[in-house]
């Protein structure tokens, strides 16, 4: 399967929309980014804010296309990724 | 009937088990949670994610539907900024049986608890705020099913 080389849409809830300053953004990773794990490294050194927000990576859950995701799914051009802390409805 | 709605306005207890029973003679038992912002908090702001939570709400739903045999359902999920002492969550299970509906209404809500893309900010008396973390409690009891 291709890397992204489409621009994804990622969104960012709770506290990782507070540290990153971003809820909603466009972006086209580099070459090499496949999955979602590699995303997350990717965007953990684009400033101190993403980095923070990833650093405790156990703490971040994620979606792909509104499902629940993991660091190994695969993502692809066009897809909607969400980053968020475990969920605390109810 | 599934009834799923996530809605930043106060729900009524009275008229949504009025609207699952409505001329229904076959049902013999519901199952009731109502989850409500509990002090010393002084407000809850609830965020979720538009596109994923009915979505999700659904599938847990569904699951239920698959273990239980299940007459009617109804889930309505608050957010927005809450008083302490509002409602936040109301499950309903209707089942031919009470076992079934007492079941399936725990199953439900410790299910929406782990797997429903919400997150709770807290706000206390004197306007400190803090994301509410997820406890693990919460996912043994999500686990236990």
């Amino acid at each position: 399967m291709a890397d992204v080389e489409a621009p994804l849409t990622i969104l960012y809830f709770a506290w990782l929309r507070e540290r990153t300053g971003t809820a909603q953004e466009s972006v086209t990773p580099p070459a090499g980014v496949g999955t979602v794990g590699e995303l997350i490294a990717w965007l953990a050194q684009r400033s101190p804010g993403y980095a923070s927000a990833f650093a405790n990576r156990r703490a971040v859950r994620c979606a792909v296309n509104q499902e629940f995701a993991e660091p190994a799914t695969r993502i692809g051009p066009g897809d909607e990724v969400a980053f968020f802390p475990p969920v605390t409805g109810g | 009937m599934t009834r799923i709605r996530v809605q930043s306005e106060n729900f009524d207890i009275g008229a949504e088990f009025a609207a699952l029973t409505a001329e229904r003679t076959d049902i013999g038992g519901i199952g009731c949670f109502v989850g409500t912002v509990r002090g010393p908090a002084a407000a809850m702001t609830l965020e979720h994610y538009p596109a994923m939570t009915e979505r999700a709400i659904a599938g847990i739903v569904r699951e239920a539907e698959r273990r239980w045999s299940l007459l009617g359902c109804t889930v309505i999920h608050r957010y927005g900024r809450l008083l302490a002492g509002e409602n936040i969550v109301l499950v309903l299970a209707a089942a031919a049986h009470r076992q079934a509906a007492l079941d399936a209404t725990a199953f439900l809500i410790d299910w929406l608890k782990t797997k429903a893309p919400f997150w709770k900010k807290e706000e206390s008396v004197d306007g400190a705020e803090a994301w509410v973390e997820a406890r693990v409690e919460d996912d043994a009891a999500a686990a236990r099913w």
